[in-house]
């Protein structure tokens, strides 16, 4: 009983997995000692400013300087001329496209970068941007990406006109970008014909923007004697912009640093390489100085990183009963001006063919179809892996729509189409193997919780009262952690990660890894892993990233990727270290390393617990003479983990709204989600995650929109227009969870952050629709704002008292 | 280039003087001028609240304050909030609470809820969001950012030992 209870104390002192401790990043950020990119300040420094398009389509004419160049405290001017002898006027996208770093005799979307200001602080180069004069010739704008496609339609890019295909598949219009296909199309028609029920639904993900605190941007230095190029920048993925500067630059990778330092949230905005970080790479080599670009929050909205666009069509058949028989889903993707999108090489539409969510949907057949209109590039995933959450959404409106038609209870229809826990490992009809699932218990746990029965009686009574108020089902299944490089890679580059730790003689430790924390709080939870896998304590695990020099290469973190990729990274390092310590503890125990057993932190004999070295004892003896013969010093070891396979997080998720039919104002009664993200290494960290899902997913539900007028105007890009909800309109969530681990991740984790915001969209719309579905609305689409609801009421004939 | 301006103005009790032209704003003069990088810019339009300081009693949004405004005040920063060594409540209570991720919000969100603490010491849930609602924060739900308010005005209202 004594042991045990040593056993248990010494587990607990560790902090590491499962243990909600406190965050380790705390301590800078409540003082005010974060080190974000607009608190880097270097000697010499001089500003940037972007002089930007106001048209969203037109001819640069001419572009004259002299005015800006007069400008006390302006230094350069910099123009698409300036950027070809050093070949840098366009570069290679993450989409497989090119994109113009300052335009080229052409601008394709407004806001878009003409010229950049290099003054000596940012009034002068705010100064000197005003004074650039432009003279352009408007083009007629192509908005509605319907219309890319149409006969005669302009064409937006004229640079790319004669090619027949840019990265992904023949081109059939100057202004199509890809078809992208998955799944048994005749299969499914053949499926579609002979159904005894099929749904069709026009569905929209309106074009938002993630919109993280912190505007991108970046402070570029060069050193002309040394050729070394340092860039702090606001990148979620440092290695990868640090390959691309290399290839657009010709500097050698191994003169290039990137540097990551804090970031202010990034949510997706802080994946791709933008104009700016170019430009101002370019400035500093040409003036040997360095320069601070940074974006206001208007050109954050209006240029970098959008997100969505997909105009969808869902359809689904099934037999009487609601079982699906197939699925069809189709979306036109409006991708801005140039194909930015943020994709694997081999998936162009990302991971969308996730479509078939928690179910098991014998016949399957998608597409998407990508388009450039007059709007700025990005395509970014908003806090979800690649196009998952057009795919989630789809899905889950879909079968609230199939239940409707059949007159079937929401919750209900899902039990008929679960994958059944038993046969997991499941192959859906596109090609993903699911590893793991509990569809069932997830869903009848929370319906329980929430008491479902009792909601619909509620629901029953109000409807014939003729007040609104809607129940919200979503059973989703994600698929992140990208990704086995034999299926994911980035400009050929495979989506693996990486992880290298040092044990110090005292027996602390160093980990540093390719991901890039912004906020997800890895110093804390990677130390966690690493804790419990070493028998160190997790306050002595010391969590480095961002910092090219230092860390392994890796892709960064984005799509949920850190804990499926970079958590088994550093798990598996922490085992080959692990495997070295029992070698030496063998050697000093003198016993063979089978008789030794690992217990929380230390190697003990078996059957003789009294004998054993614990690992602080073991890490001083690496760095000593006493090893095995032959044996390297040191206690080090460096992962480069290549997943076998994407991880697949699921939830159930029940939303209540009660809806105001006189003024269309939505009320959030409740919100409760079931997570199910395998093992948890930190639950204080993972419920602090769901939070934030579910409210950015209750920003996109309920008012994020980028709207235009007809020629391609902005019509609302400030945090004026742009929703990002305050504490007062955010609901309460309530959390909740089962654990379902990943059988191939080597702690069972599966990534948590996206979750809530994938499930969350879909669960807020099926409430919203659910209100009204007795009076045979099917669908609406986002964003859910009093306006809009209110319209509907009025369309319906319900608003008048 | 217009005339500059000698400014005068306390920030967190110590003394301290710019020259800046009349359209510096405070954020600028404050993060670039006398190195207090913990106020931060998040939108430049006075919605967000990360650039959020303590004014002669207020909260104000330094990206839309000008300087020149500040000749004589008191100013409070993040950076004042630590003495001696020993945490502010607040500071304690937003670690404690998981009220922050990224951290960018956080100096401005802290900021507010010392003022609102000054003005009503044991604000309901209902109040503190509403008070608190100047400032934006991306990563958390605002949740824990109430449950972080609620800890440092416990322990602020506790008689100390």
């Amino acid at each position: 009983m004594a042991a045990a209870t040593d056993t248990l104390e010494r587990e607990t002192k560790l902090q590491g997995l499962g243990s909600s401790r406190l965050r380790k990043e705390d301590a800078r950020f409540i003082r005010g000692r974060g080190s974000y990119i607009d608190d880097i300040k270097l000697p010499g420094m001089l500003f940037g400013a972007i002089v930007r398009s106001p048209y969203a389509h037109a001819r640069i004419k001419s572009i004259n300087k002299a005015k800006a160049l007069a400008v006390p405290g302006v230094v350069a001017v910099l123009v698409a001329d300036d950027l070809k002898p050093v070949k840098l006027d366009w570069m290679p996208t993450l989409g497989s496209d090119v994109q113009a770093v300052l335009a080229d005799k052409k601008v394709c979307f407004q806001m878009q970068e003409v010229a950049m200001v290099i003054a000596a602080d940012r009034y002068s180069a705010a100064d000197g941007a005003d004074a650039v004069e432009v003279d352009y010739e408007e083009l007629p704008a192509i908005v509605d990406p319907h219309m890319s496609m149409a006969p005669g339609a302009p064409i937006i890019r004229e640079d790319i006109a004669g090619k027949d295909e840019v990265g992904h598949g023949k081109r059939t219009h100057p202004n199509h970008i890809f078809t992208w296909e998955a799944g048994d199309k005749a299969g499914t028609d053949a499926v579609f014909a002979s159904a005894a029920v099929t749904v069709k639904e026009e569905i929209l993900n309106p074009r938002v923007h993630p919109c993280p605190l912190e505007t991108c941007g970046c402070v570029a230095s060069f050193d002309k004697v040394t050729g070394q190029l340092t860039v702090y920048i606001t990148s979620q993925a440092p290695h990868l912009v640090r390959t691309v500067v290399a290839m657009l630059s010709g500097i050698p990778e191994s003169k290039i640093r990137i540097i990551g330092g804090d970031i202010g949230g990034g949510f997706g905005n802080k994946v791709p390489i933008y104009p700016g970080y170019v430009v101002a790479i370019v400035a500093s080599i040409v003036t040997g100085v360095p320069i601070k670009w940074i974006e206001s929050r208007i050109d954050n909205i209006s240029t970098t990183g959008f997100a969505r666009d997909y105009h969808g069509v869902g359809e689904l058949a099934a037999d009487k009963d609601g079982r699906i028989k197939a699925l069809r889903f189709t979306a036109l993707a409006d991708h801005g001006a140039f194909n930015s999108h943020v994709s694997a090489t081999k998936l162009p539409a990302g991971l969308f063919s996730i479509c078939t969510g928690s179910y098991d949907i014998p016949k399957a057949y998608c597409r998407v179809d990508a388009v450039y209109t007059n709007k700025a590039p990005g395509g970014v995933a908003y806090r979800c892996s690649l196009r998952v959450t057009e795919a989630v959404y789809l899905i889950e409106r879909m079968i609230d729509v199939l239940a409707q038609k059949l007159g079937l209870d929401k919750a209900e229809i899902r039990r008929r189409n679960f994958v059944k826990a038993d046969k997991f490992p499941y192959t859906t009809s596109l090609g993903w193997t699911i590893d793991s699932g509990n569809y069932q218990a997830a869903l009848e746990k929370v319906l329980k919780a929430v008491d479902y029965d009792g909601l619909r009686k509620e629901q029953a009574a109000k409807r014939a009262k003729g007040e609104l108020m809607g129940i919200g089902v979503c059973t989703f299944t994600e698929i992140v952690g990208a990704g086995p490089t034999k299926v994911c890679d980035i400009l050929g580059i495979g989506l693996f990660d990486s992880c290298d730790i040092r044990v110090n003689p005292t027996g602390s430790a160093i980990a540093r890894l390719g991901t890039m924390s912004q906020g997800q709080g890895h110093a804390t939870t990677y130390a966690q892993i690493i804790a419990t896998e070493l028998g160190l304590s997790s306050d002595e695990i010391q969590i480095e990233e961002g910092d090219t020099d230092k860390a392994p290469y890796g892709a960064g973190t984005w799509g949920s990727r850190s804990t499926p990729v970079g958590g088994a990274a550093a798990a598996m390092a922490a085992r080959k270290i692990r495997a070295k310590a029992q070698k030496i503890a063998a050697h000093l125990l003198e016993v063979g390393e089978g008789d030794l057993e690992w217990e929380v932190d230390r190697f003990k004999v078996k059957g003789n617990p009294a004998q054993a070295r614990t690992m602080k004892e073991i890490a001083m003896a690496a760095h000593t003479s006493n090893l095995p013969d032959g044996m390297e010093k040191g206690l080090d070891a460096t992962e480069y983990y290549d997943p076998p396979n994407m991880t697949f997080p699921f939830g159930a998720y029940v939303c209540v709204v009660d809806i105001d039919r006189f003024t269309g104002e939505t009320k959030v009664r409740r919100f409760y989600a079931l997570d199910d993200c395998g093992t948890r290494i930190n639950p204080m960290i993972i419920e602090g995650q769901i939070h934030g899902g579910l409210t950015e997913a209750f920003a996109v539900a309920f008012g994020q929109a980028i709207p235009f007028d007809e020629n391609g105007n902005h019509l609302g890009n400030s945090l004026m227009d742009y929703f990002l909800p305050t504490a007062v309109e955010t609901p309460h969530w309530e959390t909740d969870h089962t654990v379902t681990p990943s059988p191939h991740h080597p702690i069972g984790a599966k990534g948590v952050a996206e979750s809530p915001h994938v499930g969350g969209i879909p669960c807020f719309s099926n409430a919203v629709v659910d209100a009204f579905a007795h009076l045979g609305v099917t669908h609406m689409d986002m964003p859910h704002t009093a306006f809009r609801v209110w319209q509907l009421c009025k369309a319906l004939g319900i608003n008048k008292r | 280039m217009a005339k500059k301006h000698a400014v005068s103005f306390k920030l967190n009790g110590k003394a301290v003087d710019v020259v800046v032209e009349p359209r510096e704003l405070l954020i600028h003069s404050l993060r670039e001028k006398l190195q207090h990088t913990g106020p931060h810019i998040g939108c430049e339009t006075s919605h967000c609240g990360a650039c959020t300081v303590d004014l002669n009693g207020m909260s104000v949004k330094s990206c839309t304050v000008l300087t020149v405004q500040c000749q004589g005040a008191e100013m409070l920063t993040i950076e004042g909030f630590e003495q001696s060594g020993a945490l502010h409540a607040l500071q304690e209570g937003f670690t404690q609470e998981h009220g922050l991720q990224c951290g960018y919000c956080t100096p401005g969100m802290i900021t507010r809820a010392y003022r609102l603490l000054k003005e009503n010491p044991s604000p309901s849930e209902e109040e503190i969001r509403y008070w608190m609602a100047g400032n934006l924060c991306r990563c958390t739900g605002y949740q824990n950012i109430v449950k972080a308010v609620q800890y440092a005005a416990k322990k602020m209202s506790s008689p100390r030992t």
